[in-house]
């Protein structure tokens, strides 16, 4: 990319204040998820670590993809080094890493619940299980509530994604994988 | 590729570099065989996308680019320990490789057929892959155990979707079941080599690096074998297997090669694509 825009905000006759450890995580929670902007990278539980150094003035930023092919992940590290130097921080590192792999559990409760008023079933617990078996798990439809859904494309739109139809109330919607 | 965005975490190497904290004898072994698993899953996600506009209906056209996603998604993570090892850089490595230097097994580069040998070939790579992630889960190397703990996940819903197509056409009216076997016919003759060792991998296996392929070939036909014989009504092949070489392709992958790197070896000089 071309311009720094954080360094150009960071300009000035004064130093920026330093930053706390608690502002990083508070500017982080703003930064949406580019494919499913009512969460953020926070609710979504990508944001593994911040640490702030140098007596506030460098941040590093630890964060760690969803699915690994996921097209998106350039945009969030842009996106999350950019809430930082909106902070006035010029020293910011952002670094991803895989361990532990990322879980649709750590998705918060209330990230559920603002999926669930999108339109999107939020997964369903995913466990330290990790052994095949050919039985998706149970979902729920977001709009009516009811069990008695079913699964149109084991794929949808993103790599979080499947589609389902309710029977109930008849409507297509979009559930999380549980991963 | 994605896999240039992707930078280790600093730290997560207990004694500093990866390539530090490999034997220098097991390191050419080592890069052989991140370049025969990055090779395989370029190869095969670039089949796969052959079909993105022309699947049988809209869902198994989203359904098949979501994986081979996935499978390029896996492919940089092997691409980055790559680059880690010997300073490989992921786009030149897809990009500006011949096939002559491409390490795929043959089974992947094969044209991708009709919808039944689409959707058998990648079944059999993913009961594979599945098996495979779950032995490397259990390396002694972090960085080799992290990318298979994350790729794992994401490989269940690849068995999931694909065992239910072979199983449905198989078993579907006489048409399909004619062509799933057909596909069979054709496909079952390049497995054995999904499980011939590279150059050298006895001493990753005894290092603990890698699982023992072996074992995995035991475990993979325990699990298929049955599958497309008892449930899906299949008869396997018995004609004899030939020797194949990761290092000999068809002409097939010289073509696939053209199409996948025609924009970047034209336009070298971009900076951005």
């Amino acid at each position: 990319m071309g311009g720094e825009p954080g360094a150009l905000l960071s300009t000035g006759p004064t130093q920026p204040a330093p930053v706390t450890t608690e502002q990083v995580w508070e500017a982080l929670k703003a930064v949406p998820d580019p494919e499913i902007p009512v969460v953020s990278v926070v609710d979504m539980g990508m944001v593994r670590a911040v640490d702030v150094a140098e007596g506030g003035r460098a941040v590093s930023v630890t964060f760690t993809p969803t699915f690994s092919g996921c097209p998106a992940l350039h945009v969030i590290r842009e996106s999350i080094g950019a809430a930082v130097r909106g902070l006035g921080v010029q020293d910011v590192t952002v670094q991803s890493t895989l361990t532990p792999p990322w879980s649709t559990d750590w998705i918060n409760e209330d990230a559920r619940e603002r999926l669930r008023q999108y339109g999107i079933a939020p997964p369903a617990p995913a466990g330290d299980d990790t052994l095949i078996t050919l039985e998706p798990e149970p979902t729920q439809c977001p709009r009516c509530g009811s069990f008695d859904v079913r699964m149109t494309a084991s794929f949808g739109a993103t790599l979080c994604k499947r589609t389902y139809v309710c029977e109930s109330c008849r409507e297509p919607f979009e559930g999380f994988k549980s991963v | 590729m994605t896999a240039t965005n992707v930078h280790p975490p600093s730290g997560q190497n207990q004694s500093g570099s990866l390539a530090g904290s490999i034997p220098q004898e097991l390191q050419p072994a080592l890069l052989a065989k991140l370049t025969a698993l990055a090779d395989d899953l370029i190869v095969l996600s670039h089949r796969n996308a052959e079909w993105t506009g022309h699947a049988p209906i809209l869902e198994e056209d989203i359904a098949l680019a979501n994986i081979a996603q996935d499978q390029l998604g896996h492919a940089s993570l092997y691409l980055t320990l790559l680059g880690e090892l010997d300073g490989t850089d992921p786009d030149r490595h897809a990009y500006f490789r011949g096939a002559r230097e491409y390490r795929n097994a043959q089974m992947m580069e094969l044209p991708k057929g009709d919808w039944a040998f689409t959707m058998l070939r990648q079944y059999l790579v993913d009961a594979y892959e599945v098996l495979w992630f779950s032995g490397l889960k259990e390396s002694r190397v972090t960085a080799l155990a992290d990318i298979a703990a994350k790729a794992l996940r994401e490989k269940k819903f690849h068995l999931q979707h694909t065992a239910l197509w072979v199983e449905r056409l198989a078993l579907g009216t006489d048409e399909s079941h004619r062509r799933m076997q057909d596909a069979l016919n054709t496909l079952w003759l390049y497995v054995p080599q999904l499980f011939q060792p590279v150059e050298g991998e006895e001493a990753l296996v005894a290092a603990g690096l890698t699982p023992d392929l072996g074992e995995i070939h035991g475990r993979w036909d325990s699990l298929v074998t049955p599958f497309l014989t008892d449930k899906c009504g299949l008869t396997l092949p018995t004609e004899p297997a030939p020797d194949l070489s990761r290092e000999i392709h068809s002409e097939d992958l010289i073509y696939l090669l053209a199409e996948m790197q025609v924009v970047a070896r034209e336009f070298r000089d971009v900076r951005e694509w």
